[in-house]
């Protein structure tokens, strides 16, 4: 066993570790030793010892494994060859105790036994294995009802939140639209032919669990169109005190309806007439504050589906964005063609435009929102931009004349 | 060789839901935390699920995995998930359970928290654990922290939810540039560039095009078939390494970190917010980076001393201007926090004559 005198200290402490957890492995795996015995290395020079990757990966995939390689082979000899796979996590996360002890098996059969539950895209990621290893584990994952996820130029593995599963105000199926637009996609997550990577989020409602508006290129976010539905009595129970704001997750044990609810709305839109609160539901702008406030008394209404947002990434290689709206609302029911073809739509866009290694929302902001609108067939409208623009500096297309001449005032794609 | 099955995706979700879940589907009603880590959503049936809700480092082995489904079985009919911060929650059907559950937590150090107004767990990357660019470790830092805000993990005590983020360089695979603290792991050199390497492994087309600043040339002298970087331009991103690993820009001595506040993802009251620089640097030390773990513990303390009841970290900065916040952070202001990268720096210029001394 390797001497790790640094990383011992990271044993102590109340928060689980790492450390103790790895060490627990350390005795029957060596690579596990070794990953242990180089982490204490990088601890004192300070510096990482993984040499960029090289391209690995199963037979037909393109995607899914991610390289790696030790730079002090001759030292840490279990870590010469240290590739990650990422296995497709299935809709929010929920597992039985059955289906992950197979995982487990396969993996240490053929891997470290060291994962991330989860990565940050969503996988499962299985950490540390050897080239000759790959097959054999993916055909035993596969023949378990288990596949890879997305690497690289692809279509990444969607994720979604608990939705429907279990959570009140979920406006759209979650779990069913990401195994679905993830089926819809297969052949683009394993084989990688985008300028760049594509990331599918849904969340279900604009409290965005999964933090679709910042971490997918294009983000499905759950709302409503009608009445905010309000249990009365349960506005009188929080007032009374009998119910605890948040759901007792705030310390914080009698609401101020009024200063706390009313007062704090974004948009003015809710009042109290005695006890009776009152919302003027159209001009709501659904931040979900007072049903976070009330769980107990207020419910997102009926007539749902989603907003599509789109084009956010970090900060390579143009400076971050966040997505921004494209469609106010979508419908979201079974099998979601609509949301299957506008994202067809936009990948071709995207395939065809779109320089090596260029996002999507990169493209749209080198070629323009209008050139994208009218080639995924959208059209402008007011609740996609925060305000409209405050130049005089606008273009005008062939398009825009020809229906002046056509007698329509002004030329849209709907 | 037999059949090979490829392409057939996750198992659909519906082989994961217990009981209670498939039948209550979509007919939640509401839901309440009445102690911090557990969970009670109530179905319009008048059914109940009970979720507690528990850290886990992430990164752990098949042992500590097959712990949980071990719990899981014990208390929970085999039924467990894990969430969008890497904590994990078991999903309680049967009430009696739960005290029992909650017993053989503590007794196996598994904190149950990370609900309402609390710091739940850190959303992290790879780090020196299985990273090749990395300026910090991961998993470290991040037990470092948590081992030092452990408090505020399991109880409601803070103003607003708290969420921390952790990116060991700028590819940010993490999810940390809207986070309320965001630890963000920062280079300060530019790459060593390595000729007589370089011409053998790299395409000088695809690692000039590579750089987002525009920082790499053909070297003058066209013999060595190299590049050249203009020094003054580069940020350090690592971009160049990646196409080329001739170009390695790492410093044992000038990494570290940096933090970055007051950005939010969900749309509760004030919309989404980008985290935004607090301190730009932080030596590298580990193993435990006291000087970051006091830093986030001092912003954290005086965001819950002055923060209004609700308010999110970015809502109480924006609220007191980040003048106010710089001093009562005891943060020192510098050149590095004014932006000056491409054409997102404008926004951040005050046209206003709304600040304060
Ligand atoms: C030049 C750009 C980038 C490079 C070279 C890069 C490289 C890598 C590498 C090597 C890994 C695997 C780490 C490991 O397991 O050993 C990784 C993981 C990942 N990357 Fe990137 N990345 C880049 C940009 C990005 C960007 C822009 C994002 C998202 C905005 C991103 C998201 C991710 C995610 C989510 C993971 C999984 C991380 C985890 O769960 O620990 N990457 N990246
Ligand atoms: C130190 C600073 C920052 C860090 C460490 C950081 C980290 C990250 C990480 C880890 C992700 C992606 C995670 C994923 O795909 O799973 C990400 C995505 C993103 N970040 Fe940041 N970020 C930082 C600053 C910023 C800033 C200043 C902005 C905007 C002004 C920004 C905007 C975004 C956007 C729009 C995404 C989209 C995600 C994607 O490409 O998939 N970030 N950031
Ligand atoms: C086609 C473009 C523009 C036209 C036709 C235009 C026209 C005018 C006119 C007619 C005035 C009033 C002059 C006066 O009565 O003294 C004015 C004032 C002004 N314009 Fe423009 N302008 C244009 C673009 C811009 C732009 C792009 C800017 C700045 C970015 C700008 C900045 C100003 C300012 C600062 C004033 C003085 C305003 C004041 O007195 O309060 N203009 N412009
Ligand atoms: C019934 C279950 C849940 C409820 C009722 C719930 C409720 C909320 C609420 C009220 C907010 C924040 C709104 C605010 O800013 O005040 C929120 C945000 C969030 N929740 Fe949940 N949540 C639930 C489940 C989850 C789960 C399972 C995850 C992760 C797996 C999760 C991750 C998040 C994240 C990442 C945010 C955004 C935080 C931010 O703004 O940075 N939530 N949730
Ligand atoms: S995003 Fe909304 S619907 Fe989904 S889990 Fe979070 S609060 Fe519930
Ligand atoms: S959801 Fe937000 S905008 Fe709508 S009524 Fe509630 S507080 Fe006001
Ligand atoms: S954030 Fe950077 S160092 Fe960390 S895993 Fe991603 S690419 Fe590697
Ligand atoms: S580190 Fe980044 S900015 Fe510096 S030369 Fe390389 S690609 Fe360009």
């Amino acid at each position: 066993m390797h001497k790790t005198p640094l990383l011992d200290q990271l044993e102590s402490g109340p928060f689980p570790s790492f450390v103790k957890d790895l060490k627990r492995l350390a005795p029957t795996k060596p690579a596990v030793n070794d990953l242990l015995g180089q982490l204490e290395r990088s601890y004192k020079e300070k510096i990482t010892h993984w040499k960029h990757g090289g391209i690995v990966g199963v037979l037909g995939y393109g995607s899914g494994i991610i390289g790696r390689y030790s730079d002090l082979p001759d030292e840490f000899p279990g870590l010469e060859h240290f590739h990650t796979m990422r296995i497709n996590h299935p809709s929010a996360w929920f597992y039985t105790t059955q289906a992950l002890r197979e995982l487990f098996d396969i993996w240490d059969e053929h891997g470290s036994g060291l994962l991330n539950m989860h990565g940050a895209t969503g996988d499962i990621i299985f950490l540390g294995t050897r080239t000759e290893e790959l097959e054999p584990a993916f055909q035993k994952l596969t023949a378990k009802g288990w596949d890879i996820g997305g690497s690289g130029s692809a279509m990444r593995s969607p994720s979604c939140c608990c939705g429907p599963a279990r959570c009140e105000w979920s406006c759209y199926d979650t779990l069913e639209a990401c195994y679905q637009l993830t089926q819809e996609f297969q052949f683009d997550l394993h084989r990688p032919s985008y300028p760049y990577k594509y990331k599918l989020k849904f969340s279900g409602c604009p409290n965005d669990c999964v933090a679709a508006v910042a971490r997918a290129d294009m983000s499905m976010i759950g709302v409503w169109k009608d009445d905010i539905r309000i249990d009365q009595s349960a506005v009188e129970a929080y007032m009374g005190g009998e119910l605890k704001p948040k759901g007792g997750g705030a310390n914080v044990d009698k609401l101020d309806v009024q200063a706390d609810v009313v007062d704090l709305c974004p948009t003015q839109c809710m009042w109290l007439e005695g006890k009776t609160l009152k919302i003027n539901n159209r001009e709501c702008n659904h931040c979900m504050h007072c049903i976070n406030m009330m769980p107990q008394a207020l419910r997102p209404g009926t007539d749902v589906g989603c907003t599509v947002l789109l084009g956010s990434h970090a900060p390579i290689l143009e400076g971050a964005q966040m997505s921004w709206v494209i469609v106010p609302f979508m419908r979201m029911e079974e099998p979601f063609d609509e949301l299957k073809e506008l994202t067809s739509n936009i990948t071709e866009w995207w395939a065809e435009h779109g320089k090596n290694r260029e996002r999507v929302g990169e493209l749209i902001m080198r070629l323009g929102m209008r050139a994208f609108l009218e080639a995924v067939g959208l059209p402008p409208v007011p609740q996609t931009v925060k305000t409209p623009r405050a130049n005089p500096f606008f273009f005008w297309h062939k398009s825009d004349f020809e229906a002046e001449d056509a007698g329509r005032k002004y030329h849209t794609t709907k | 060789m037999s059949e090979r099955i490829t392409d057939i995706g996750p198992p659909h979700y519906s082989k994961f839901l217990p009981p209670v879940i498939k039948e209550n589907y979509g007919k939640w009603k509401y839901h309440t935390i009445p102690e911090p880590g557990v969970l009670i959503h109530v179905s319009e049936t008048g059914d109940e699920l009970i979720s507690v809700r528990v850290a886990s480092p992430r990164l752990i082995t098949t042992l500590f995995a097959r712990d949980l489904c071990d719990i899981a079985d014990k208390y929970c009919d085999g039924y467990l998930r894990f969430t969008s911060r890497h904590n994990v929650e078991f999903l309680v059907s049967d009430k009696s359970k739960l005290e029992g559950l909650k017993a053989e937590l503590v007794q196996r150090g598994l904190p149950k928290g990370g609900t309402g107004h609390s710091v739940t767990n850190i959303v992290h990357t790879q780090g020196w654990v299985h990273c090749h660019t990395p300026a910090i470790d991961a998993s470290g830092i991040v037990k470092a922290v948590m081992d030092d805000l452990f408090e505020y993990f399991g109880s409601h005590e803070l103003p607003a939810q708290v969420r921390i983020s952790l990116a060991c360089c700028l590819n940010m695979c993490g999810a940390v540039h809207c986070s309320d603290i965001a630890i963000c792991g920062v280079h300060r050199t530019p790459p060593t560039i390595r000729h007589e390497v370089l011409r053998h492994l790299c395409e000088i087309p695809t690692t000039i095009a590579s750089c987002p600043t525009g920082a790499i040339r053909p070297h003058p002298d066209k013999t060595l078939k190299s590049v050249i970087v203009n020094e003054e331009r580069c940020m350090y991103c690592g971009n160049c390494y990646t196409m080329c690993p001739a170009l390695p820009c790492f410093d044992s001595e000038k990494g570290g970190v940096a933090l970055l506040v007051g950005g939010k993802v969900s749309n509760a009251k004030s919309p989404p917010m980008f985290s935004r620089l607090a301190v730009p640097y932080i030596p590298n030390d580990p193993p435990r980076w006291p000087d970051t773990v006091v830093t986030i513990r001092r912003i954290l303390i005086k965001y819950a001393e002055n923060a209004l009841k609700w308010e999110r970290v970015g809502e109480w900065v924006e609220r007191i201007g980040w003048e106010r916040f710089f001093e009562v952070c005891e943060i020192p202001f510098t050149f590095q926090h004014i932006d000056d990268y491409k054409f997102q720096a404008y926004d951040t210029y005050r046209t206003s004559m709304h600040f304060k001394f």
